[in-house]
């Protein structure tokens, strides 16, 4: 939470409507998103009881399990799921396009779209991760055979629920989760989970305030939860009496009144992020998901494993390693798209704004072997600088400008600037701020960094174990009971 | 009649069990829960009877399969868990014996049995038993006792006991919910004190029970139970603390007005009588420390948090703190825009906040 | 000193690693070089030496050059661009490469984890690796391929490594990446020996039990100097006798003080505190303080240098800053970058002063520990009052993951103990 969020909070209280807290969209939204709102039973390990699924909002479909506690029934849930989520997955494997890859040493094929699937909340993306594990290992031959589609779900779920891992992916995306990235409510995040609750704020019914719609949102015989936990009032007087009745129609009919409300407020969470201009990163971010998927269906073309259980040593250290350049990487990509965002980092001095007072775009540096280009400007700081000599800064209209800090003498901040002005010893007209141009410097930076060098897992050192056995999913693992 | 029994009022006082006095250790600052708990006043009650009902329903399938699970984990005498705690625990099988002290109807009686039973085992006489079934404590809350009911005590031999804890959540692949599993801690914890402090009596060492309890879970996706060992350290010295103040509960109620009352005044059939705007007129006067957070934790939240609408607490307290501690929404934005001039300790914070709103004014129009 | 050193060398010699651990000041630098001194002398050799930041490797190279002996070449494994230090370049007996085939003949590599972890080859049968609690565990895992034996050297009341990234994947795995890499070390071997040093030099009399006690319970360490060992006094008078006068004072009689601000709930860089931090801090230069140890028998005068303000947050170290003169040499930094170091004087802004809430941040042992343990004289805590109330409210409810071991000493009870012992320290402003 930034101070600047907080405010946002407060001025929502006062507004009796959410407040924007970002100007442009940070995640991609796909032209025909998959959303899955799953629901399980109370009090069993994970099992599913309900779902309803679909890519547009005209037509979606209700899976129900019957018996929750009857496996086979389990299973058949999980087949149905797998032939529209699979069909879904299937239907991006068409068109590629040529991309360079290894910093332009080599080219790969790369889908020009990729799925994406949408669940209302953090409980959902839960749901998605450990319906993956209870599917993934499991046989289509043998004494527990499942219907072939099912391990495949299995991966498939496991290869989304990893991505939503991952900063800044937007292959499963929880809606509360996108919402509040871009509206501060005028309650706490803790009531923000509550997805009727969100859109309350964002967006409240005519003549209401966004406290009022929240209050009545929060009344789950009005707006039932949006899973994967169920009402235990409705578990209660409801569901059991209709599980017991053995007429699916009731059933159905009970679980599509839970639902339906959750489906029509994912359309228009749907709708509002539609509505906000996308920032200009995000399409890059978004080509990072379609090479993720290109590889994945590869990888399970090739009759790759399905992924393992735990990450070993290596495994875990290399995500690691890979989720904090991801991080990094999305926190200044954000900053850079989205000046309220980088207004985040004024506020804590790790950015300042400010117009160019003095710039002398000839001077060169003679002091190394050979004379290099490097102007100096002065910016007048708006904002408090807290940052030092040495440190280096970046603009986000000048991204491939790297500027040192020379000397900070109260809001006057000189840099050296280099990159981004050609090879020569003349800068091209525009390559260096001119007088009179606002810009704002930070220290967030998106440039390249090599990735790190890990042992291979066989030669995991003894420090960490030694190398781990090698991985075979067994018997054990397909067998697994369900209760 | 003590000072407690006139905020409760002419009806028994509500009885804690180890979830409850868990809860206490949830928000420890707040003064009003302080003094519901310490009288023992029904809060869930009071919560519905002024408009302000909690929504800590369970679901039957929860409890259903809570049940199966325990039940089945108890079959054939503890069987299947005594197979579990063999391999937790290395519990020699010659040892394994087993005393059911549900079966006895008495309170008294079965607390008076437990401890017996289980000083016996802790001065190492011979048959002494391994297994105690639903053993029946007791702890001192707030100068009250209560009654606690652990789902099993083990007896290792080498004479160290230990806590099981049965619960229905799963655990996948070695990891579980960890709010979760704080709870379970927290409440074994609860379990553990009140042994150590029956052996303490019986003039036992005390640290003859383990600070290790054995979670028992299903394991994966399965009704296979899997007992994992849980250091409860931690919540031992914060429960410790915390039963410590309640004991210090005095000097609170003392501040409070002499008729102050939750009695909800039931006429002969029980029905309540006493108006609600007393009641609520009645929790005004006792300080809370509402934060989201309680939305969890306690049946008054749902009132407390109406109580503290307009406050930066309601908000969370990151943003309470973002916005400098300015506890009003209201005064936090006048302070933000310029148009209440700061007390001389608030001017920090309003500098931060003029200077906050400038750079959203700047940037969103 | 009682000398550790041969056992932990004995034990190397039988084992893979050794881990020896180090409370604050405890002589973790002496060691160090002592064994390195050993293993040299003992041909055992070539030697790999690991520590976290160039600042470190700088320092070992610069005591190493004193202590061994002339012709034992050192080389530097130092990432490209790197611009020795005047008081490393300085030395024919150190040389300098980004590759370990530009340092020519040295017996001795060393460098920083990050520098090493990008070698994908070469295999030295000994390493020392140092603030081994400091790294993570990932780290230990680029490395642990380069050496056949490791001694691993750090302090474990620290603070912890940290990642930008959350992440509950790996939470009860023996090898979770975001542990320390002497966690991990353990779990995978628990037989390795764990020596410790028992006696720190740094900390005098009136502070070695107070930090042990808080921040050591179980292993515990005295302090090398007995009680009047060491004295600070002050050589000017009182200006007016106000609370810095008196927290002054009171410090350099008794080795502490808390100077209490009223209590408040204050932006993080409240000011009133941080000014305070930047006075405290002056007037013990203002008062002329001379420092009695047995390092100075007769006196050594205070010098700015010789004089720390720690915080727990960068913005407080900026706030301290500006009350200081510009040209100020007091040392102001946070928790972090003072891991190590040492000072006869130190004033540290307590974390959760005029806090309404506890964090698991603010609440971090390892973050009051570093702070808490720098002085070799003298602790002033700057603090509003109302801590005490604060760490009673404060919420049990950090979810507990399994086969996750359980981190000692905990942050709440730790700052209770000290709480409690600086209770009788006490100035009220
Ligand atoms: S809900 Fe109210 S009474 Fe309960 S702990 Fe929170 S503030 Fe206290």
């Amino acid at each position: 939470m930034s101070a600047l969020t907080a405010l946002a909070r407060a001025s929502a209280v006062q507004a009796g409507v959410a407040q924007p807290i970002a100007t442009v969209r940070h995640v991609h939204l796909s032209s025909r998103p998959l959303v899955f709102i799953p629901l399980s039973l109370a009090g069993e390990a994970h099992a599913p009881l309900a779902a309803l699924v679909g890519s547009s909002v005209e037509s979606p479909q209700l899976l129900v399990v019957p018996q929750p506690r009857n496996r086979d029934q389990r299973f058949g849930f999980a087949a149905t799921l797998a032939e529209i989520l699979v069909s879904y997955v299937d239907s991006f494997c068409g068109e590629t396009e040529t991309v360079a890859v290894d910093r332009g040493r080599d080219v790969r094929e790369r889908y020009v779209d990729a799925p994406q699937i949408l669940v209302p909340n953090g409980g959902g993306i839960g749901f998605v991760r450990l319906f993956g594990r209870s599917t993934r290992f499991r046989r289509t031959t043998g004494e527990w055979a499942v219907d072939p589609a099912v391990p495949l779900l299995g991966r498939w779920l496991t290869f989304f629920a990893e991505r939503a891992e991952y900063p800044g992916s937007s292959m499963l995306v929880s809606m509360t989760g996108a919402l509040g990235m871009h509206w501060a409510t005028g309650q706490s995040s803790v009531e923000d989970a509550n997805l009727a609750a969100l859109l309350g704020w964002i967006a409240p019914p005519a003549g209401m305030t966004g406290a009022e719609a929240a209050l009545e949102a929060e009344d789950p015989l009005r707006w039932p939860p949006a899973g994967p936990a169920t009402d235990p009032t409705f578990d209660n007087e409801v569901l059991a009496p209709a599980i017991e009745s053995g007429s699916l129609s009731t059933l159905e009919k009970a679980l599509r009144d839970q639902l339906e409300p959750t489906w029509e407020l994912m359309w228009r969470g749907v709708s509002l992020l539609r509505a906000l201009p996308a920032g200009s990163r995000v399409e890059r971010r978004w080509a990072d998901d379609r090479g993720a998927f290109t590889g994945y269906v590869e990888y399970v073309a090739e009759g790759g494993f399905p992924q393992a259980k735990l990450d070993v040593a290596v495994a875990a250290a290399q995500r690691l390693a890979k989720l904090e350049r991801a991080q990094a990487l999305y926190d200044a990509q954000r900053a850079y798209d989205d000046p309220l965002v980088l207004a985040e980092y004024r506020l804590t001095g790790e950015a300042f704004a400010g117009s160019v007072v003095a710039s002398s775009p000839d001077r060169l540096d003679a002091s190394g072997k050979k004379r290099v280009l490097r102007p100096h400007i002065t910016v007048r700081s708006d904002d408090p600088v807290r940052l030092g000599p040495g440190v280096t800064v970046v603009s986000p209209a000048r991204p491939a400008q790297k500027g040192r800090i020379v000397s900070v003498s109260g809001s006057d901040v000189v840099l050296e600037l280099s990159g981004g002005m050609g090879r020569g010893l003349t800068a091209p007209p525009g390559s260096v701020p001119e007088v009179g141009e606002r810009l704002t410097y930070t220290t967030l930076t998106e440039s390249y960094q090599a990735p790190a060098a890990f042992p291979s897992r066989d030669e995991t050192p003894w420090t960490h174990g030694g190398p781990p056995a090698e991985y075979v999913p067994d018997n054990e693992d397909a067998a697994e009971e369900w209760s | 009649m003590t000072s407690l029994d006139r905020l409760r009022g002419d009806v028994q006082p509500k009885n804690h069990n180890a979830r409850t006095i868990a809860a206490l250790t949830a928000n420890p600052g707040c003064s009003r829960r302080a003094v519901m708990d310490a009288a023992g006043i029904d809060k869930s009650r009071l919560a519905s009877y002024i408009g302000f009902p909690a929504r800590f329903g369970q679901s039957q399938f929860a409890i259903t399969r809570g049940n199966a699970f325990e039940a089945q984990l108890k079959a054939n005498g503890c069987a299947e868990l005594l197979r579990l705690l063999r391999e937790a625990l290395k519990l020699p099988i010659e040892e394994a014996s087993y005393d059911d002290l549900e079966s006895l109807e008495q309170m008294d009686a079965r607390a008076a049995r437990s401890r017996q039973l289980l000083t016996r085992a802790a001065s190492g006489e011979e048959g002494a038993g391994t297994l105690f079934d639903h053993p029946l404590l007791r702890l001192e809350v707030g100068g009250r006792w209560v009654y606690l009911e652990p789902d099993l005590v083990a007896l290792r031999t080498g004479g160290k006991f230990y806590v099981v804890e049965i619960k229905s959540f799963a655990v996948i692949d070695g990891q579980a919910d960890g709010t979760k599993v704080s709870a379970a801690a927290t409440q074994s914890a609860v379990y553990v004190l009140a042994l150590r402090r029956l052996l303490a009596e019986a003039g036992h060492d005390p640290l003859l029970v383990s600070h290790d309890v054995v979670l028992v879970c299903p394991e994966n996706f399965s009704n296979r139970p899997v007992a994992t060992l849980v250091d409860v350290r931690k919540k031992l010295s914060v429960l410790e603390r915390q039963l410590s103040r309640m004991a210090r509960i005095d000097a609170i109620v003392e501040s409070l007005s002499p008729d102050l009352t939750f009695d909800l005044a039931p006429d002969s059939s029980g029905v309540p009588q006493r108006p609600a705007s007393e009641l609520v007129d009645g929790l005004g006067q006792v300080d809370a420390r509402y934060s989201p957070e309680c939305l969890a934790n306690c049946e008054l939240a749902f009132f407390c948090r109406h109580e503290a609408r307009g406050t930066t607490a309601s908000l969370g307290k990151s943003v309470r703190e973002e916005l400098g501690g300015v506890s009003s929404v209201e005064l936090a934005l006048s302070l933000a825009s310029g148009s209440a001039s700061p007390e001389p300790d608030q001017e920090e914070a309003a500098a931060m906040l003029r200077y906050a709103a400038k750079l959203r004014a700047e940037i969103v129009s | 000193m009682t000398d550790v050193l041969p056992g932990v060398l004995a034990d190397l010699t039988s084992h893979r690693g050794v881990v020896v651990d180090s409370p604050p000041g405890a002589g973790k630098s002496t060691l160090v070089v002592k064994a390195t001194k050993e293993m040299v002398s003992s041909g055992q050799l070539p030697l790999m030496i690991v520590a976290q930041t160039n600042e470190q490797v700088d320092d070992l190279i610069s005591r190493l050059i004193t202590a061994l002996p002339p012709g034992v070449v050192i080389g530097r494994l130092s990432a490209q661009g790197y611009v020795p230090t005047p008081r490393v370049a300085a030395h024919a007996s150190v040389t300098v490469g980004s590759k370990v085939a530009d340092l020519g003949p040295a017996l001795i590599v060393i460098g920083t984890a990050a520098k090493w972890a990008t070698l994908n080859d070469g295999q030295w049968p000994w390493a020392i690796v140092d603030e081994a609690y400091q790294m993570r565990s990932d780290m230990l895992l680029r490395i642990a391929n380069r050496f056949d034996k490791a001694l691993f050297v750090g302090d474990p009341g620290q603070l912890d490594p940290f990642s930008v990234v959350e992440s509950e994947r790996w939470n009860g795995l023996t090898w979770d990446p975001m542990q320390s890499a002497v966690a991990v070390l353990l779990r995978h071997n628990p037989h390795l020996p764990v020596h410790r040093l028992p006696v720190s030099w740094r900390l005098p009399f009136s502070a070695a039990p107070v930090v042990s006690q808080a921040f050591y319970p179980f292993t515990g360490f005295s302090s090398g100097t007995g009680d009047g060992d060491r004295r600070l006094s002050l050589t000017t008078a009182s200006f007016g006798g106000g609370p810095v006068d008196a927290a002054v004072e009171t410090a350099a009689a008794t080795g502490w003080a808390l100077y209490e601000l009223p209590n408040r709930h204050t932006l993080r860089t409240d000011a009133e505190a941080a000014a305070a931090c930047a006075s405290l801090a002056q007037r013990f230069l203002e008062r002329g303080a001379v420092a009695y140890s047995e390092q100075a028998p007769d006196g050594a005068p205070v010098t700015a240098s010789r004089i720390a303000i720690g915080a727990a947050h960068r913005d407080q170290v900026a706030a301290i800053r500006s009350y200081l003169p510009p040209s100020s040499e007091i040392t102001v930094d946070t928790a972090n970058r003072l891991q190590g170091r040492e000072y006869d004087v130190t004033i540290v802004l307590h974390p959760l002063s005029g806090r309404r809430d506890a964090t698991a941040f603010h609440l971090e042992s390892g973050r009051l520990c570093v702070l808490a343990s720098r002085h070799r004289h003298a602790c002033v805590v700057v603090a509003r009052a109302g801590i005490p109330e604060l760490l009673d409210a404060h919420p049990s409810t950090e979810p507990v993951h399994l086969n996750v071991p359980v981190k000692f000493p905990d942050g709440w009870e730790a700052n209770q103990s000290i709480m409690a012992h600086l209770n009788g320290h006490r100035v009220n402003v």
